[in-house]
């Protein structure tokens, strides 16, 4: 109970009514290095400005210590932040940069004083040149720049000016270390080292350490806790292991590591079917039939001979790619409805061989699908037009003008076309996965509907596409009574 | 084979039309104001002139440190009052661009009819015209041109400076003071030269709000050349004093600026 440093409860944010944070609750640790992982707007970086101060919650509440931090402004914050464009201050040197925050510091001088009323008053002084000196350079030894502090900060390198933020941060010794993105602009090479000193550090300071990517292998090697968000939610907590071995849902997996994500639906409790399959798995409690997404890590498969009995089933290879430590294998089950499965193993295969493929009970990770089926309100716009997500959709209905109704439409009748102006709506593509045979899109529309789309064709994250919906394909029923709601 | 001239329509040929027009009204004016300096009424060469101006027998020096005195002063005050209203105007940009534009709006009028109008009001005013009235003036003209430079520079200032120097203890003061002024220090410097080379050499201001009783360098000049005065060679030594005035005053502000760059780059 006691050992939670930041406790995040219900917190939302929005700008000009665009939510960018979702009720969000989180608790960290003391002594705890949590990354926060998703793409860009996610949401993470939101987060952190919560945390530091810079950005306050529409509603909800940020706890330090257990004191309510909500509105409290940044400078009286125990906490210090690392800045993604590291954020020194120009007209000061290295030295200068660093003592910054010591400058301000006030430490109470040792002197109790009584007042009038007899109340003992703690007297607070500003720290010496010489304790200042002292701190900054013990900051630099420990960033490695022993002999920059003279130094303009225009003139080091990137990963110089990187070590300066961190020991500009680090001086004040702060409970907990804030750092956003702060190997974005690193070189590979320096990143891989400075993500090494950035864990000894957090080892060897023992602070809160609460770090923003969107560099999945950065937050599988560096972090205690692993929160992966997506539009401003949270998907899964948990650590590295975890989210990497059981992702809560196909996005997770997506995100974190390869992964083949395959739609199945659950026969009965430890049996699944895809596309027309029928595995042993160790999940259950899923409805008879339930549609649902399998996730198989491509490590998790092993390549067989056809007639091993351990052959679940029967592949063509696509290819076979050589990888350093293993072979990247593609390959096209055999079946009606025939999928792409990505492999790693260490057999090579040669292309057009029949291969027999293996996977465990247990590393079919199962999950329930987020959405099934596309749900909006509409209005009947006029004769045989549908109003919804700010568009008219021509449709099939006898419904007069002017009904409120409720409209459905399955994944794969939305179609989607390269040029906005020919599809009745735009939308950017917010997601896109690779389900084995076909694409699986969300795209929204500049007024945030999300639609969920199947799509054979490949489109990119933040493409802008045209939506377009046949009209017979549009289920359009009234709303009957609005107390149902 | 001859050698035909063909004109090419290069880049440098854009600048022709403006070099003529530098030569003809820059260039040739200055060589004239600088022989004028060595002439007397009858044309011919001689020293008196610049005796004449340096023993401040016309009252010439007088009027100069009055000018240089004012020019100050008013630089001061410009930058006293102009600095917190950039500020303001910067720091609530995105609403701000109708009040920058109140700013600059006195600038689309003709000064001479700005300054006419003034006294009109001080007149209608009942306020005495005097050294007071000339400050403000001189302010008033000059206030915008140390506006826009500081309001420029804070505008671009990253905001992310801001918030790093919250993020270590800093408060709303601490952050003004070690961050935003010290980062605004280019936009005071280049206010500071767009208002005080123009405020020392500026005419008719001091004369139309003083009522013909306080008289600036400018002003001087302006008389010396007058048809009644006719003293061209005096005239031109003054132009002369104000212009190596001008290249100085140049001169020590990118002297301080190249300071700022260069304790920036060591």
């Amino acid at each position: 109970m006691d050992d939670k440093i930041i406790e995040i409860k219900n917190v939302n944010k929005s700008y000009s009514d665009k939510p960018v944070v979702k009720n969000i609750s989180l608790s960290i640790r003391r002594g705890e290095f949590v990354t926060l992982l998703g793409p860009s707007g996610c949401g993470k970086t939101t987060t952190l400005r919560m945390i530091a101060g810079f950005e306050q919650p529409t509603s909800g509440t940020i706890l330090f210590n257990g004191e309510d931090i909500t509105t409290l402004p940044p400078h009286k914050r125990n906490i210090n932040t690392v800045f993604q464009k590291y954020a020194l201050f120009p007209h000061l040197n290295v030295f200068g940069n660093i003592a910054f925050g010591l400058k301000m510091k006030t430490v109470p001088d040792g002197e109790p004083k009584t007042d009038k009323r007899g109340n003992t008053i703690q007297k607070m002084r500003h720290l010496t040149k010489a304790e200042i000196t002292e701190k900054v350079n013990n900051a630099l030894k420990m960033v490695d720049l022993e002999d920059y502090g003279h130094r303009a900060v225009n003139s080091l390198s990137g990963g110089q000016q990187q070590r300066v933020a961190i020991a500009r941060a680090l001086v004040n010794e702060p409970q907990v270390l804030l750092l956003d993105e702060p190997l974005g602009a690193l070189d590979l090479k320096m990143r891989k080292d400075m993500q090494l000193e950035l864990m000894q550090m957090h080892r060897q300071l023992g602070i809160t350490f609460v770090y923003v990517t969107h560099d999945q292998e950065e937050a599988l090697t560096m972090s205690d806790t692993i929160v992966v968000m997506k539009d401003g939610e949270i998907q899964q907590i948990g650590t590295p292991t975890k989210v990497y071995d059981e992702p809560a849902n196909a996005f997770v997996a997506d995100f974190i590591g390869e992964s083949n994500i395959l739609s199945g639906t659950m026969v009965k409790d430890y049996c699944v079917d895809i596309s027309g399959h029928k595995f042993e798995c160790v999940d259950k409690g899923f409805k008879h039939n339930e549609p649902i997404d399998v996730i198989v890590r491509p490590e998790d498969i092993k390549i067989v001979a056809v007639n091993d009995k351990q052959c679940l089933i029967e592949a063509d290879v696509l290819s076979c790619v050589f990888k350093g430590d293993h072979y990247q294998v593609t390959a096209l089950t055999h079946g009606d409805e025939r999928n792409e499965i990505v492999i790693h193993d260490n057999v090579e295969v040669k292309v057009g061989d029949v291969v027999g493929l293996y996977i465990k009970p247990f590393d079919f990770h199962i999950m329930h699908k987020s959405r099934l089926i596309n749900e909006l309100d509409g209005e009947i716009w006029e004769e045989n037009v549908v109003y919804m997500c700010e568009g008219k959709f021509p449709c099939v209905t006898q419904l007069a003008e002017g009904t409120k109704v409720h409209v459905k439409v399955d994944f794969d009748d939305v179609e989607l076309v390269d040029d906005e102006e020919d599809g009745t709506i735009g939308a950017t593509i917010i997601s896109a996965i690779y389900k084995g045979s076909y694409w699986q899109y969300i795209v929204r529309t500049d007024d945030y509907y999300n639609f969920f789309v199947d799509n054979d064709y490949e489109w990119s994250i933040g493409d802008r596409v045209g939506i377009k919906i046949a009209p017979d394909k549009l289920c359009i029923e009234e709303v009957k009574d609005e107390k149902e709601v | 084979m001859k050698r035909k001239f063909r004109f090419r329509l290069t880049r440098r040929a854009f600048a022709y039309p403006y070099m003529i027009f530098l030569l003809l009204f820059v260039v040739v004016p200055l060589v004239i104001i600088l022989i004028n300096a060595f002439l007397d009424e009858n044309s011919k060469l001689t020293f008196a002139n610049f005796v004449e101006f340096f023993s401040d027998a016309g009252g010439g020096l007088t009027v100069l440190g009055n000018s240089l005195i004012i020019g100050l002063v008013t630089t001061l005050i410009c930058l006293v009052i102009g600095y917190p209203c950039a500020y303001f105007l910067a720091k609530y940009h995105a609403s701000s661009r109708v009040f920058v534009l109140m700013f600059i709006l006195p600038m689309w009028v003709n000064f001479l009819i700005r300054t006419l109008s003034t006294k009109a009001i001080f007149m209608a005013l009942n306020v005495k015209l005097g050294m007071g009235t000339v400050m403000f003036g001189m302010v008033y003209n000059y206030l915008p041109y140390m506006i826009l430079p500081l309001h420029t520079t804070l505008v671009s200032i990253d905001h992310s400076y801001i918030e790093a120097a919250e993020d270590l203890g800093a408060d709303k003061m601490a952050v003004f003071l070690k961050t935003i002024l010290p980062l605004s220090l280019p936009g005071i410097v280049s206010g500071i030269t767009m208002t005080f080379i123009p405020a020392i050499s500026t005419f008719a201001i001091s004369e139309i709000l003083s009522g013909s009783k306080i008289f600036l360098f400018g002003d001087a000049i302006n008389m010396h050349f007058s048809k009644t005065t006719n003293s061209f060679g005096v005239g031109s030594v003054m132009s002369l004093v104000m212009l190596v005035l001008v290249v100085v005053a140049n001169v020590i502000v990118n002297l301080t600026s190249k300071d700022e760059e260069a304790t920036s780059v060591l």
